[in-house]
């Protein structure tokens, strides 16, 4: 990775700020980011981007007759660090009491906090550059068009507190996704993949399965709109359950606007959400998709707080053999709340005990059934019941007898993430994936295949 | 919180010459700058207390180059000569590294050398300016206001604004300073039933291109909305369930906006139209070999794309590719007769002229063909007004608010739902429903567009949150229209089709 070290050290700045701090209690985070993309589209490769940013924010902590206030400042790039401190102190000097006002934690300091931020560039992806010349060719010459992306970042965050915390840690993050479509305009198919380094990501398999689904589309079958039992593989369950994953926050439920609100008032945590016992769970630790260990961020919400800054994540059950064991709370709101701390984590696993089949296993045991292999456009219609529109795209399949037998319509859907694990059948094996809708924002999460009856179509779109 | 810009001309235009002559050098047929410092302020409070405040200044710097038939971009925040000079290198880099997966070559339509071009969008106060102690008065007072109304149980209250300082210079002779404001308040409300059940209701005011003086009542009037709003809420609450079926739609411009949005704005993106989407944001049905043919709507229908609207949040003087900002016809009586373009994709068809629709969201991504403010014109200045549609009405829904949206990749499946429907009956407004969805097909829903109200009833609302490409990026973007009747479109009740 080439390094053009320009601006000073991430640490350096880090120690600057806290040096220049004249509040109670001071948190520096500096997030180096490097990005590399390619983008590709009618068999060609269209634009390109390298980048480097950093951005430095400043969370100064006040204390007015034994009441703590915070007050945040970012810039972006080689700030002036005194002016980038007053700003946030100013800030705090306006704001109130601060609602999740907790301690800092002290102490806990990495090793390789002074170390320099590795940069990645477009080298990383040379790999799929030079695998696509071949495989526009190839499309070409079958009368297919293939679009897509390929994107790597690595960002590292150094979290420096005046309670003496000292943290670092690099995140990875990439993904290649790929579609194809016929040049009668009835056929298409999509592919995707996360990935941290690209190692394994070989463009023959994306063809391999682009061209399997493409196959499977050389019939075309119009279904109407309805309830259908529906397949829905490990990026089609992301989709939806990264949805419900978005809006497990307790003071949300607490206040009685979402679908975790206990009616009469409080949280749903401790109910019986699905016969299945299925585990959501999110873990830093988890191989192939480690994420930062502890909190860090630059400004407060309902379930995460610049108080908590350094706190150690761990291995955190959300929903555990079908039964709601955790919503996101931040320390403050967890002890008001007599409710266990819970921050964000930047990955997500779905499994159920002894769920062993593969997507193709499933296929082959299903009588009659849709295959949804590509979700778009998801929105939330009702908060009281997570009710969720989108449009399946580039990808609806009917199985029978326990094989594909072509490409069905688009069809709009209106379901609930919560009554697909209330209403799954049959849960497949857990396998890294890569949502189409949600991927962009949720790059690390493990989901199985599900099977699910009834699902709502609720009409047909003409989009194809 | 201050916003005046670090960024002096002295800066930008070493910089500038450095990124410049450096692709001179390296043989690039063109290039351009942009020197860019981003305000963004975000402020939230819940039920009254202060939850989240945000305060972040992006700046830095992105150049474009086109070098034997291939583009390369790169970016930095780092704002040296070597740093631009740096960057320069990588893009052109770049654009050899991936020139032996491009079918064709990349090419730029031209655009005439504009000179030195200095444009301010317009307002009162800089957002950006005003401090955190008065934006938390204001928002604590109104969130106090609500709170103490009958039926309310929570509030949520949020003030997003910001302010862009945009330079642009390119190897033909344009060098551009530009200054935008926007802001974006609004009010969410809970109200809780006895039975635990709930039902939420935001304001509607139109996120604009204005300043502080917006929350102050420049463009909206506040105090009303603000009084109105518990009441509606609580009237939502013990409202009874949408009957689904087939209705005829009186819409309000708060709702409308974001029909329009998705259904006209995104599929008249040439970039779309030709496939360069394709693989995320999607295509458009809207093909350019329908241009002038394809019957998007009724006669009525009167569509323009324009970067040039006062308070528009897509408004600008000279667009990221150095074109101009224009105003052009998108759909004429009913008919496609144009898109929106930037200067690649205008290349690749066959245009002379981009017509000015190249934004990148931030100084570190690549400028893409974005939206204009695409507005459907009102009827006539004594056309009907709202009330008028109503009266027309038998049996129907009147709609305000945007709230949930959804469409698909060709932009013809669409639902959207809103903050309030109310029941028309015999021309009469009889009261509102709750869980109520319309579902359309796009040339469907607008070929059944019967009225539009006249210009009393126009409203510029808009979005600060559009997406689109890989990576993503943001834009804001206005909409205006008058009030519409809309005949037999589908309605759906949200809480059977969750089979409740």
């Amino acid at each position: 990775m080439a390094s053009v070290a320009t601006l000073a050290p991430a640490h350096e700045v880090a120690e600057a700020a806290l040096a220049a701090s004249r509040s109670a209690q001071c948190v520096v985070i500096v997030e180096e980011i490097s990005e590399a993309e390619v983008r590709f589209a009618v068999n060609s490769v269209t634009t390109n981007g390298v980048r480097r940013d950093r951005r430095v924010s400043v969370i100064a902590i006040v204390e007015r007759a034994g009441v703590l206030s915070s007050g945040v400042a970012t810039r972006s790039g080689s700030p002036d660090i005194v002016e980038l401190v007053l700003a946030a102190e100013a800030n705090a000097a306006s704001a109130p009491a601060a609602s999740d006002a907790a301690q800092l934690i002290r102490g806990m300091s990495d090793a390789d906090f002074s170390l320099l931020a590795p940069e990645t560039d477009l080298s990383i992806l040379d790999g799929v550059l030079g695998s696509l010349s071949g495989a526009f060719d190839r499309a070409r010459s079958s009368e297919i068009t293939l679009a897509g992306f390929a994107q790597h970042s690595l960002a590292t965050t150094y979290l420096a507190t005046s309670s003496g915390v000292r943290r670092r840690f690099v995140q990875p993050t990439g993904s290649l996704a790929m579609m194809g479509r016929g040049a009668d305009g009835r056929r298409s198919s999509w592919v995707g993949v996360g990935t941290e380094d690209f190692v394994g990501v070989e463009m023959e398999t994306f063809e391999s399965e682009l061209r399997r689904r493409l196959e499977w589309a050389r019939t075309s079958i119009d279904l109407p709109a309805g309830r259908y039992e529906v397949l829905m593989p490990p990026s089609t369950v992301s989709d939806m359950i990264t949805r419900l994953y978005g809006t497990a926050t307790g003071q949300d439920a607490e206040d009685g606007k979402t679908i975790f609100s206990k009616k009469g008032g409080g949280t749903r945590i401790g109910e019986q959400l699905s016969t299945t016992a299925f585990d959501l769970f999110s873990d830093p630790l988890e191989s192939t998709l480690r994420c930062a260990p502890f909190v860090s961020t630059s400004s407060s919400s309902s379930e995460i707080s610049v108080f908590d800054n350094g706190v150690g994540l761990e291995r955190t059950s959300w929903i555990k053999a079908g039964v709601l064991e955790r919503l996101m709370y931040h320390r403050a709101g967890a002890a008001r709340s007599n409710a266990a701390f819970a921050a964000p984590v930047d990955n997500l696993i779905l499994s159920a005990p002894g769920a062993t089949a593969s997507t193709d296993e499933m296929i082959a045991s299903t009588k009659r059934g849709l295959l949804l292999t590509s979700l778009w456009y998801i929105r939330e219609v009702d908060p009281a019941t997570l009710l969720l529109t989108g449009l399946t795209r580039d990808g609806v399949y009917l199985i029978e007898d326990g094989q594909v037998t072509g490409s069905v319509n688009n069809f709009r859907f209106n379901e609930s993430p919560l009554e697909l694990l209330a209403r799954a059948s049959e849960v497949g094996k857990t396998e890294r994936t890569y949502g189409r809708d949600t991927g962009a924002y949720y790059n690390r999460t493990a989901m199985p295949t599900l099977r699910v009856e009834q699902f709502n179509m609720s009409s047909v779109s003409p989009a194809n | 919180m201050s916003s005046n810009s670090s960024l002096d001309r002295a800066l930008v235009s070493s910089l500038s010459s450095a990124a410049l002559e450096r692709a001179s050098a390296l043989g690039a047929s063109e290039a351009s700058v942009r020197v860019e410092e981003i305000h963004a302020q975000y402020v939230t409070l819940r039920d009254g207390v202060l939850e989240t405040t945000v305060d972040d200044t992006t700046i830095g710097m992105g150049v474009r180059v086109v070098n034997n038939g291939s583009v390369g971009f790169a970016a930095t925040v780092d704002l040296s000569s070597r740093a631009a000079s740096h960057i320069t290198q990588q893009a052109v880099d770049s654009a050899s590294r991936v020139a032996s997966a491009r079918s064709g070559a990349f090419e730029l339509v031209s655009e005439p050398g504009h000179g030195e071009v200095n444009w301010t969008s317009p307002f009162r106060i800089d957002p950006t300016s005003v401090p955190l102690a008065e934006k938390l008065e204001l928002l604590s007072d109104w969130s106090r206001r609500l709170l103490n109304a009958p039926g309310v149980s929570h509030v949520s209250a949020r003030v997003l604004a910001v302010t862009e300082y945009k330079h642009y210079v390119d190897s033909s002779g344009t060098t551009a300073a530009q200054k935008r404001v926007r802001i974006h308040p609004a009010l969410d409300l809970v109200a809780i039933g006895d039975d635990g059940d709930f039902e939420t209701m935001r304001t509607i005011a139109p996120p604009v291109g204005r300043g502080w003086e917006y929350l102050l009542g420049d463009g909206w009037d506040w105090e009303d909305e603000l009084a109105r709003l518990p009441e509606l809420l609580v009237q939502k609450l013990k409202s009874p369930s949408v009957e689904p079926g087939r209705y005829d739609l009186v819409i309000d411009p708060t709702n409308l906006w974001l029909t329009i949005h998705e259904s006209i704005g995104h599929a008249t993106e040439l970039d779309r139209a030709l496939g360069y989407e394709a693989a995320y944001a999607g295509t458009s049905f809207a093909t350019p070999d329908q241009l002038g043919t394809l019957k998007y709507g009724s006669s009525i229908m009167q569509v323009t794309g324009d970067r040039t609207a006062e308070h528009g949040l897509a408004s600008i003087g000279i667009d990221d590719e150095g074109v101009e900002a224009q105003s052009f016809d998108l759909i004429r009586d009913g008919v496609l007769v144009g898109y929106q373009l930037d200067r690649s994709t205008a290349a690749v068809a066959g245009y002379n002229r981009s017509n000015g629709c190249a934004y990148g969201d931030s100084p570190l991504h690549l400028p893409i063909q974005r939206m204009a403010n695409v507005s459907l014109a009102p009827g006539a200045s004594d056309g009907p007004s709202t009330q008028d549609l109503i009266c027309g009405v038998e049996r129907g829904l009147f709609i305000e608010g945007d709230k949930s949206w959804s469409i698909d990749m060709q932009r013809y499946n669409f639902q959207f739902t809103g903050q309030r429907f109310f029941r028309i009956e015999n021309g009469v407004i009889t009261g509102q429903v709750r869980d109520a969805a319309y579902q359309a097909t796009t040339t469907d829903f607008w070929g059944s567009m019967e009225a539009v109200g006249g210009e009393s009833t126009y409203l510029l609302c808009g979005a600060f949150n559009c997406g689109k490409a890989q990576p993503s990026q943001v834009a804001s973007v206005s909409h205006g229209c008058p009030s519409a009747l809309v005949r037999n479109v589908s309605i759906l009740n949200a809480r059977a089709e969750a089979g409740q």
